[in-house]
């Protein structure tokens, strides 16, 4: 077994009467990456700041390339790089300059920052805007200045913040590749989510936490064979019979089959999108049960909190209006 | 987005030092980033540059007729006036800077890295310095357009305008302070007027002490803007008054001596 390059210990933390963090253990081998999966909230900013020595637990240990956060904070600020939330680039500086700034700090000498810039603005195509100041930057470009800035010491341990939320579909993918060649070179990283298909596409490993608390952890694969790799979601024409419905599709699903009551709509987990779709449609014909919508998607964030704890993940409220697409397909659908 | 964004990690990072070298070097650092921000925001420069102008042409002209000063030259006696009246207004700066790091999350990001702390904040006075530094010499250039002059010679400009700057430095901790404590640029630009205008007018940087109403006089001439402001024009006139030069560095040391290090633990503390 390889060492630990991230472990808590019963990591707790509150905010007045708000308790963010209610003994968070967590175990990450080197040169892998655990996806910390979980709603706005959750408290996975939390557990980023005092991995990355920003804030004290105020109970538990965390440990980063085998060095206490709290009584060894230099050791683990030379060991990390942070991609915090919210891009953290000097508006007004060049993208280089933002970069040179990070080198200098690190104490690289002029020579050195300067050449580990370039050598950083050309890996993530910012070559030709590293000479612009970076208010004329777009979302994504901020973004990929923010995770390059956060490389410049050849961090062993990367902590990445949402990293892609907010981005447009060709920007995420982007990144995600940058994810994956930090990985194959041997960089250990912990990266929050609140899509699943981000933390399924990129992790070894995913914690999904709520309310403070680690509630499953797992491989995608483990994960998936608790909930079901597709979901089937379909709205009766007497929705009076969901319940008789429920009970004759349990059967068929993978995890626990529910009615959704805000929408009336019926969500079955499956394993075997194909062959089940035509079993499921044979069983409600047979009980007379007329369709009106029938569709499938693969589990979002959403499904996973639904079938791990019954109730829905909280909606982010956020000011820049892209929360549907936080919760995977079946929302941007509703909405289309 | 390619491959060579694939790094192999390895130790390139110096071993963290708290030796004051890395203090001086980091604080360094900070700024240059500082003053480059300034550099590369046009609109801030021009600010810079042309307030202290504006303001040295509107007192000399709209006040200069009417406020009557031992002396009669309302310019000599308005300039020292000024001079710290602009440094201290500067010095507010510090706050609104610090508080926009802050709320911008560059903060988080020094503080990730295995810098020295202490260098954000002198880092960040210290520029603060250097820009007062620029404005003040900018309204020199002026006064000296519409008559001022230094009669105590090179000795007595160069300490007066070092008088002033430290001033300024030292009102630069408390708006540090108050920088820390606030959650915005706005909320901190809001929280640091309040004391600064009854401190800079409440003094006698544009009118004598005596022309105030007898309540005032003792506050007034309490303030430490009215003891730096007299030490300065004594400096300015070749005249100076030792006790008042003496309070004057007093009360910068105390200042700094007090707020700095109330600053840098703040600064370690905030969550
Ligand atoms: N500085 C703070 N002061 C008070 N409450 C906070 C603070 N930061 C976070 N919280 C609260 O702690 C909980 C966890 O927040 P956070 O770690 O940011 O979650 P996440 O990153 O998963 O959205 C939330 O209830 C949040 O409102
Ligand atoms: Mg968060």
């Amino acid at each position: 077994m390889p060492p630990s390059a991230i472990l808590t210990e019963g990591l707790a933390k509150s905010y007045g009467p708000v308790r963010a963090l209610r003994g968070v253990n967590l175990d990450v081998p080197e040169a892998t990456v655990l996806g910390l999966l979980g709603p706005n909230g959750a408290g996975k900013t939390t557990a980023v700041r005092i991995l990355a020595t920003l804030l004290v637990p105020d109970a538990g240990r965390a440990l980063v390339s085998g060095r206490d956060v709290v009584r060894e904070p230099d050791a683990v600020r030379s060991q990390i790089g942070l991609t915090g939330q919210y891009a953290a680039v000097d508006e007004n500086l060049t993208g280089r300059e933002n970069l040179e700034l990070v080198g200098r700090l690190l104490h690289m000498g002029r020579g050195a920052a300067r050449t580990r810039a370039d050598e950083l603005l050309a890996g993530f195509e910012l070559t030709d805007a590293g000479r612009r100041p970076v208010r004329t930057y777009s979302g994504g470009m901020r973004r990929r200045l923010d995770l390059a800035a956060s490389l410049v010491g050849r961090p062993k341990v990367l902590f990445l913040d949402e990293p892609t939320t907010g981005l447009d579909p060709r920007s995420r993918v982007g990144l995600w590749d940058v994810i994956a060649g930090l990985v194959a070179g041997g960089t250990t990283i912990l990266l929050t989510t609140q899509y699943l298909e981000e933390a399924d596409r990129l992790a070894d490993r995913i914690a999904v936490i709520d309310d403070g608390q680690v509630i499953a952890e797992g491989t995608s694969g483990e994960l998936k064979d608790r909930m079901g790799e597709d979901v089937v979601e379909m709205r009766l024409v007497e929705s009076g019979r969901a319940s008789e419905a429920l009970a004759l599709l349990a059967p068929l699903a993978a995890a626990e089959p529910r009615l959704d009551a805000e929408t009336g709509r019926l969500m079955i987990p499956v394993h075997h999108a194909g062959g089940t779709l035509t079993d499921v449609v044979r069983r409600l014909d047979g009980a007379n049960l007329e369709v009106a919508e029938l569709s499938l998607h693969r589990p979002s964030l959403d499904d996973v909190f639904l079938a791990l704890t019954g109730r829905r993940a909280e909606m982010e409220q956020e000011a820049d209006g892209d929360a549907r697409g936080r919760f995977g397909r079946r929302q941007q659908r509703k909405a289309a | 987005m390619t491959a060579t964004t694939r790094v192999i990690p390895r130790a390139v990072v110096a071993a963290p030092s708290r030796s004051l070298r890395w203090i001086a070097t980091d604080a360094f650092t900070i700024a240059w980033r500082n003053l480059l921000q300034v550099v590369r925001n046009p609109q801030l420069a021009v600010i810079d540059t042309i307030t202290p102008i504006m303001f040295v042409l509107l007192f000399a002209f709209v006040f200069g007729g009417a406020i009557q000063v031992p002396g009669g030259n309302y310019v000599a006696y308005l300039m020292p006036g000024i001079f710290v009246q602009t440094v201290v207004f500067g010095a507010t700066g510090t706050a609104i800077g610090l508080a926009e790091d802050l709320q911008k999350g560059l903060v988080d990001r020094f503080r990730s890295l295995p810098m020295a702390p202490s260098a954000v904040l002198i880092g960040r006075t210290f520029s603060d310095a250097l820009r007062n530094l620029y404005t003040v010499l900018v309204m020199t250039v002026v006064g000296y357009l519409i008559g001022f002059r230094f009669d105590g010679g090179l000795p007595g400009a160069l300490l007066a305008l070092g008088l002033v700057v430290g001033f300024g430095y030292a009102i630069s901790w408390i708006s540090a302070n108050i920088g820390l404590i606030t959650k915005s640029a706005q909320a901190a630009q809001g929280a640091i007027f309040i004391p600064i205008f009854p401190l800079t007018f409440a003094s006698s940087a544009f009118v004598p002490v005596a022309s105030m109403p007898g309540w005032l006089r003792p506050i007034a001439e309490a303030n430490p803007v009215t003891v730096v402001v007299n030490a300065t024009r004594g400096l300015v006139s070749g005249a100076p008054d030792t006790a008042t030069l003496v309070a004057a560095l007093a009360w910068i040391a105390g200042l700094v001596v007090i707020f700095a290090p109330i600053a840098l633990v703040s600064y370690r503390r905030r969550a």
